[in-house]
């Protein structure tokens, strides 16, 4: 684990510092920038290609910026380390299509998910303990699945799967969870659902969802920050960027 | 570990326990037969059938550590008959050492072919395996290191896949033509053979082969213990993870590298084992055995035994090692076909092995009981 030293009240959370990424010249982030407050919901929407996926990328240690900084905690420089360290400083993502353990039960992909030490000796001596039950239990109270607890996660329907994978980022009790297009494929009821459990679980973390769905983002009812073209077009609340000129041509067309 | 413990593990696994069971009778009957028994009887077994079963036992044990990691962690070796080999050669060299000065030319010192290169000492990676205890140690050391550095260099490099499988091949055929050489020092083409005695005990009589035997049975058992424990415990469901979506579970901040490196080497470990119990009950060892069709063969036993049940690799193991002793006495040219055929139709229409056919005939007897059941009462 990395240790993240905590001097005084954390300005940001994330702080994404004119970070460039290309592939072969073509520039999928171009100087990007932005930053989260602790406790904060934000929304991130933009046209395909605009560099959202890529920017999750970034920050998660899958993709590294040609150019610039990414910080945790004002500290931490993310760039410098892979997955599986940044995981487990905090971050946690839910990709946008849902990718829980099909083959595991809806319990055991909580278990796994689970935050504790990772190495491979403990996991092979690995006994369950009466917290951690407790912890799946309430997880799965906070994602509705109780009934669901011995399924096969491969037998939930879609809209299930995307609340079984924000329960596995939620109980490792990350500090900032990115979450990619988490309305896709739902139905209005289910929709509606997951942006209250997204409200309620910003606050104590900060939250980044990643959403095509406007409906969706309103539902949310929190600051909004438009990309185009790898960098940032516009920011505020909903109603200040849909009043955005370049906001309404990139989306509307010219 | 106690035995309540060991029981715990088999709970749940019906059928891994029928076929333990079924491994633990052939060893308690196959001594009877063939040694209580007198040669006369239509019950006797010959000491060539001993020798053959012995032999399956050792494929058996092979093929599960071949599931281990491709069934459950979704790593397709097709190199490890190497690790095989590998342990089969540490044996060898143990076995070459007994010899002593009863070889041909009767040096005490080094073996034959050594006398016959006109070397006069013994390599260096040659010393120490005149001590049993050394010996064994290497049977487990040497696949397990080679698994270590080759496993540690692939999944650092995030290797997968079927480029994971090439380079396992190159590294199995490599190693052939590396002990194909007379100056590897390890007897070239011919590879060791004439072995006399193993820990003191004649391998030519009938108590040896017998006591091979049962230790093949036990080594077996204990290696399908092992696998359970594996893949019952919390790192087994991460190696499933792994199987199923890799990114997924390094995004949940599990080390991927570190657990495929360790299920690999388990596997390797169990590969090196398996090969050392063969090399006495054949009696010889050669570069022969690096052969890369000779991996692509274990991953059809344990495709057609029925992946990621453990008990299907042995299953599997011991049905095509058979129909392979058969078809090879009554038509040597067909079996290579026939083998084929096997892969291609087991891949095709029963994607789960022998052991899925059976799981799905007992589900649509089950299914049909429970529908006429159902028009009974109505």
């Amino acid at each position: 684990m990395i240790p993240v030293e905590n001097t005084g009240p954390l300005k940001s959370v994330l702080y994404v510092d004119a970070v460039t990424v290309s592939f072969d010249g073509f520039k999928a982030l171009n100087g990007l920038s932005l930053m989260l407050e602790p406790g904060e919901l934000r929304a991130v929407i933009g046209p395909n290609g605009a560099g959202k996926t890529t920017m999750m990328d970034v920050i998660t240690g899958k993709v590294k910026p040609t150019e610039g900084k990414v910080f945790f905690k004002d500290t931490v420089d993310l760039t410098r380390y892979d997955e599986a360290d940044i995981a487990n400083m905090g971050i946690g993502r839910k990709f946008q299509k849902p990718t829980v353990l099909e083959s595991l039960t809806v319990f055991e992909n909580l278990e796994l998910a689970l935050s504790g030490n990772r190495g491979v000796w403990r996991s092979l001596f690995y006994k369950r303990n009466a917290a951690a039950l407790q912890r799946i239990d309430d997880t799965l109270y906070a994602i509705r699945l109780q009934s669901r607890r011995d399924w096969l996660a491969g037998a939930l329907s879609h809209g299930q799967k995307q609340w079984l994978e924000i329960g596995m980022l939620l109980i490792q009790e990350p500090d900032l969870m990115l979450i990619d297009e988490p309305a896709a494929g739902m139905t209005d009821e289910e929709t509606a659902l997951t942006a209250e459990l997204l409200k309620r679980i910003s606050g104590e973390r900060t939250v980044v969802v990643v959403e095509h769905d406007m409906e969706f983002v309103k539902a949310l009812d929190c600051s909004v920050t438009v990309l185009h073209e790898g960098r940032m077009l516009a920011e505020g609340s909903l109603e200040h960027v849909q009043q955005d000129d370049r906001v309404i041509e990139v989306y509307l067309g010219r | 570990m106690d035995n309540f413990k060991i029981l715990s593990l088999l709970r749940g696994d019906r059928p891994g326990t029928i076929t333990l069971a079924l491994v633990i009778a052939l060893c308690a009957i196959v001594p009877v037969l063939n040694l209580l028994v007198p040669p006369d009887s239509p019950f006797y077994l010959s000491s060539y059938t001993v020798t053959l079963l012995g032999k399956y036992l050792c494929f058996a044990l092979l093929a599960l550590a071949v599931d281990l990691i491709w069934g459950y962690c979704g790593i397709l070796s097709l190199g490890h008959g190497a690790f095989f080999a590998l342990g089969g050669y540490a044996m060898g060299m143990y076995l070459m050492r007994q010899i002593g000065d009863r070889g041909v030319y009767g040096n005490s010192d080094l073996p034959d072919f050594m006398v016959f290169l006109n070397w006069t000492e013994l390599p260096w990676y040659w010393l120490g395996f005149d001590m049993f205890w050394f010996a064994m140690l290497m049977v487990a050391v040497v696949p397990g290191l080679l698994a270590f550095v080759f496993g540690y260099l692939a999944f650092r490099s995030r290797v997968t896949g079927v480029y994971f499988s090439i380079i396992t091949q190159a590294m199995t055929y490599a190693l052939m033509l590396a002990f194909f050489l007379n100056n590897a020092g390890f007897g070239g083409n011919n590879g060791l053979t004439d072995f006399k005695e193993i820990a003191g005990f004649s391998l030519q009589a009938e108590s040896t082969r017998i006591s091979l035997f049962v230790l093949s049975g036990a080594a077996l058992v204990l290696g399908y213990i092992v696998c359970r424990y594996i893949i019952s415990s919390k790192l087994g469901r991460v190696l499933v993870a792994v199987r199923d979506a890799e990114s997924r579970t390094r995004f949940m901040g599990y080390r991927v590298e570190h657990y495929k490196l360790f299920v690999f080497v388990v596997s390797a470990v169990l590969a090196g084992i398996a090969g050392a119990l063969y090399v006495p009950q054949v009696g010889i060892i050669n570069p022969g055995e690096f052969s890369p069709i000779n991996s692509i063969e274990i991953i059809i036993w344990v495709a057609l035994g029925g992946r990621a049940t453990l008990y299907g690799a042995i299953i599997g193991a011991f049905v095509v090692n058979y129909g392979k002793t058969y078809f090879t006495g009554a038509f040597p040219e067909l079996w290579l076909f026939m083998l084929g055929a096997l892969f291609v139709v087991s891949t095709l229409f029963f994607p789960k092995g022998l052991v899925g056919m059976v799981q799905q005939w007992q589900d649509s007897r089950a299914n049909k009981r429970a529908r006429a059941a159902v028009e009974g009462v109505a």
